[in-house]
């Protein structure tokens, strides 16, 4: 009886969490006008993307046993090496590629050192999390890198001027997501993911070539980090090397609400979107609100608690 | 044994979960100082009593009485201090403290939250020392003592409390020979102190020689109980299955072929030293030592998951490439590890995805994986091994530690597998899947595969194999058909007590 109350609640969990802080934020006086309204589910789901694309890679990280800790630096180094070049003159296109290899590069360094010096991932990350936001502030001199207008502003804004009803920053987060959990499911690659992160010895045994496998997870999921400083660098309009501290740990946060298990191996992109959105709408119904900001981090901090506490029920019911 | 007051007496215990009736009415009768083997398979209930017995659950009906008084334990701590200890299967040490802090783990001798170091000492050296091992060093951190002395550790905490009940979980399922030795000599010391010992293990054998009653349950129920000697194994297999099981060891018509796998003097830092063999197709190969001997070490670096320090590992009939875990595979090795959590599967991971992960990239085009035909591959062989499970898509860490030894071994028949490295295949599951296990690798001998098999009991071996090698201090120092070895002759090589007669070349 109580197991089966634990599973269901471990099963349906990110999907109720997300339903119960939309129902909670559209009864107030104060909120019910503008809540629920579809303008401001754009606002939400804009202020979404970055902490969603994050989570995309940090899914697959987490999931194979790992832990990334640089990726705040990460898109802070990647948003200012696309300031960078964007003042120099780059297109944007060839800036977002350059962006988005900028951070696989991190990555593959991150990889290269777990796989290659057999260190845990949270000391190499706890590393590169300083480098990263040192070279971040190196590039830029120490202070922000300003550009003139150049096309990637308008990613992100919600003022829609494509008229694709969401800004490009929304359906890309959306594409990558269904195209991520095709990944992670469908291919051998993602099955792997998840061989290592159940079992590394076991992945071992059966001739799965490990060592690569952690590099090539590092440098993807580094592909995404890069993707979400551009995105970062779209929504200020600036390259700031300061940006984004502590955004992995909204990050980490998101992917363990949506059901992943820290210690490997279990997990889905699913839950980690929604993971993603509760953190979103409750930032965002926190403002409409009027709360301070101390008192939204509070409830965040608490909300991590709680889905903590429901992996913890999950495991507990392995034994 | 009839004594007046029992030490321990349980009448009618039930216990459900949900549904599931767990006990559905379990007696028991210990009298002081005797040793009651508990037998029965797994899932048979005798975990759920152990737990009921030592507080962990409360039972939903039935008496339970220590010394003739009632007993109802509030909590595995109340039922310490009412005399009940127990032991369990998986040691429970912290591996950085000393031994002495572990053994007065929760039972520190202190005031006001001072540790009155002399008083500690004292009784953490008298308790190894009721148990015959005065001399163990309690300064040391509990991780650097063997697994033999580990336990001697665990059994000297339970002692602190002095309990007139010691239940004991499995406690030789890691031991060597030598060391169950010991284990039995430590049990007849606490006998003759008077202390009950209830003990549990699926070695019958073992059962009948520490034991002096047994107690049988099945499906949560008591199917039988007596003395043990002159108890016939025979009878408690029939009881604790519900049906006769004939010959445990099946004798499959094989005949040994060509050689297929030839290892020629190979070393491995730290433990294996020099190991030859040749295994021939249809040939069953036993590898017998005591642990720490470098069996394990040697399968492991025939199949190169240890490196090749010296020698040569010899597929034949396979391209000599790069030796990977991945490139054995490819050259019809297949492994089956010691340890099942810990490296043979992946407990939170599908029936499916466990059995084909050394082939995921067969199973469709490009990198995808098609699910469907993975399942029904997986589906085939929980058939055809008789797997209780839900369906293919079933996670294994729900499954029993026998089923799961079924699915480590269908990932090396899907493989398919033409030679087999089988690293205790059946520690630690119940007898009727051992017996299937025993039959599946008769028959896979029978079909022309090779067999390579560790196993610390030395009954199954002799049943078994064709041809047994034993090991001692990392070398492989005879090899002979099985006609000429007995228990005793293996434990003499294998302990180094006599010069190896016969060259391991032979």
């Amino acid at each position: 009886m109580k197991a089966t109350a634990a599973k269901l609640l471990a099963k349906a969990g990110p999907f109720l969490g997300l339903l119960v802080v939309i129902v909670l934020f559209s009864i107030p006086a104060e909120t019910r006008e503008f809540f629920l309204t579809y303008h401001n589910f754009k606002i939400i789901l804009t202020q979404t993307v970055i902490v969603a694309i994050g989570a995309l890679g940090m899914t697959m990280i987490i999931v194979s046993g790992g832990i990334d800790l640089s990726v705040g630096s990460s898109i802070a180094f990647t948003s200012v090496v696309g300031a960078l070049l964007i003042q120099k003159g780059w297109g944007p296109v060839p800036a977002m590629l350059a962006v988005i290899l900028s951070g696989g590069l991190i990555g593959l360094v991150n990889g290269a050192s777990i796989a290659g010096l057999r260190l845990v991932p949270f000391i190499i990350t706890l590393g590169t999390l300083g480098v990263a936001r040192g070279a971040a502030k190196w590039l830029g001199d120490n202070q922000t890198v300003n550009y003139d207008a150049s096309p990637i502003n308008s990613w992100m804004t919600t003022s829609d001027p494509f008229g694709y009803a969401l800004p490009p920053g929304v359906w890309v987060a959306l594409v990558l997501a269904v195209v991520t959990s095709l990944l992670l499911r469908n291919t051998v690659f993602g099955r792997h993911v998840f061989a290592l992160g159940s079992n590394e010895a076991t992945a071992r045994l059966c001739g799965i070539p490990t060592t690569r496998l952690k590099i090539a997870i590092y440098a993807l999921a580094g592909c995404f980090f890069g993707l979400a400083g551009l995105f970062q660098l779209s929504r200020l309009r600036q390259g700031d090397p300061t940006v984004a501290i502590g955004l992995e740990l909204d990050i980490i946060a998101s992917v363990i609400i949506g059901g992943a298990s820290l210690s490997g191996g279990v997990g889905t992109i699913l839950g980690s979107m929604i993971g993603a959105l509760i953190m979103a709408v409750l930032r965002n119904g926190s403002q409409q609100m009027g709360w301070p900001t101390y008192f939204q981090e509070i409830i965040i901090g608490l909300v991590i608690i709680v889905a903590v506490f429901v992996d913890h029920l999950r495991q507990g019911k392995r034994e | 044994m009839a004594t007046t007051a029992a030490a321990l007496r349980l009448t009618g215990i039930k216990k459900s979960f949900g549904a599931t009736r767990a006990l559905r009415g379990v007696s028991l009768e210990i009298a002081p100082g005797e040793v009651h083997a508990l037998i029965g398979e797994n899932g048979a209930g005798k975990s759920t009593l152990m737990k009921v017995l030592s507080g962990a659950h409360e039972a939903d009906e039935g008496v339970m009485e220590i010394g003739g008084r009632p007993y109802r334990p509030a909590g595995p701590h109340d039922a310490r201090l009412k005399g009940v200890a127990m032991i369990y299967q998986e040691l429970n040490l912290a591996l950085h403290l000393s031994a002495r802090e572990n053994i007065l783990l929760g039972a520190e001798s202190a005031s006001l939250g001072w540790i009155d170091a002399p008083a500690s000492r004292e009784r953490a050296q008298a308790a190894v020392a009721q148990l015959g091992h005065a001399n163990l060093d309690l300064d040391r951190p509990a991780g650097t003592f063997s697994i033999a002395e580990q336990q001697i550790i665990e059994i000297a905490r339970a002692l602190l409390t002095k309990p007139q009940v010691l239940i004991m979980d499995e406690p030789t399922s890691s031991l060597t020979l030598a060391d169950t030795e010991k284990l039995f000599a430590t049990i007849q010391r606490l006998r003759a102190q008077g202390v009950s010992i209830i003990y549990i293990s699926h070695f019958l054998e073992e059962c009948r020689r520490i034991a002096d009653r047994y107690t049988v349950l099945k499906d949560g129920e008591t199917v039988g109980s007596g003395a043990m000697a002159g108890a016939s194994l025979d009878h408690i297999v029939t009881l604790m299955t519900g049906r006769e099981v004939k010959d445990l060891y099946p004798r499959t018509e094989h005949a040994a072929g060509e050689v297929v796998l030839e290892v020629k003097s190979v070393a491995s830092a730290p433990r294996l030293k020099g190991a030859s063999l040749q295994v021939r197709a249809g040939e069953i190969f036993g590898l017998a030592g005591l642990i720490g001997a470098g069996r394990t070490d040697l399968l492991r670096t025939i199949f190169s998951l240890d490196a090749v320090d010296a020698g040569e590992v010899c597929v034949v009939g396979a391209p000599g490439v790069k030796a990977t875990p991945r490139a054995r595979w490819a050259q019809g090795l297949g492994f089956l590890s010691e340890n099942r959590k810990e490296e043979g599967l992946m407990l939170t991971q599908s029936i499916a995805d466990n059995i084909t992960l050394t082939k995921h990239e067969t199973f469709g085009r490009c990198g995808w994986i098609n699910g469907a035909r993975q399942r029904t591959v997986a589906q085939h062989w929980v058939e055809q091994l008789q797997v209780k499970c839900r369906d293919a898509s079933q996670p294994i860490h729900q499954l029993s530690g026998g089923n799961q030894q079924k699915i480590a071994i269908a990932r090396l028949l899907e493989h398919p597998a033409r030679i087999f490295l089988l690293d205790e295949p059946t520690r630690g599951i119940d007898v009727g899947s051992k017996a299937q296990i025993y039959q599946l690798i008769g028959e896979l001998a029978a079909a022309g595969k090779a067999v390579v098999i560790i196993s610390s009991y030395l009954p199954e071996l002799l049943g078994l194999c064709d041809t047994v090698g034993v090991m001692c201090r990392g070398e492989l120092c005879a090899i002979r058909p099985r006609a000429q070895w007995t228990e005793s002759e293996i434990m003499r090589v294998a302990t180094g007590s006599v010069e190896p007669s016969s060259d391991p070349s032979v």
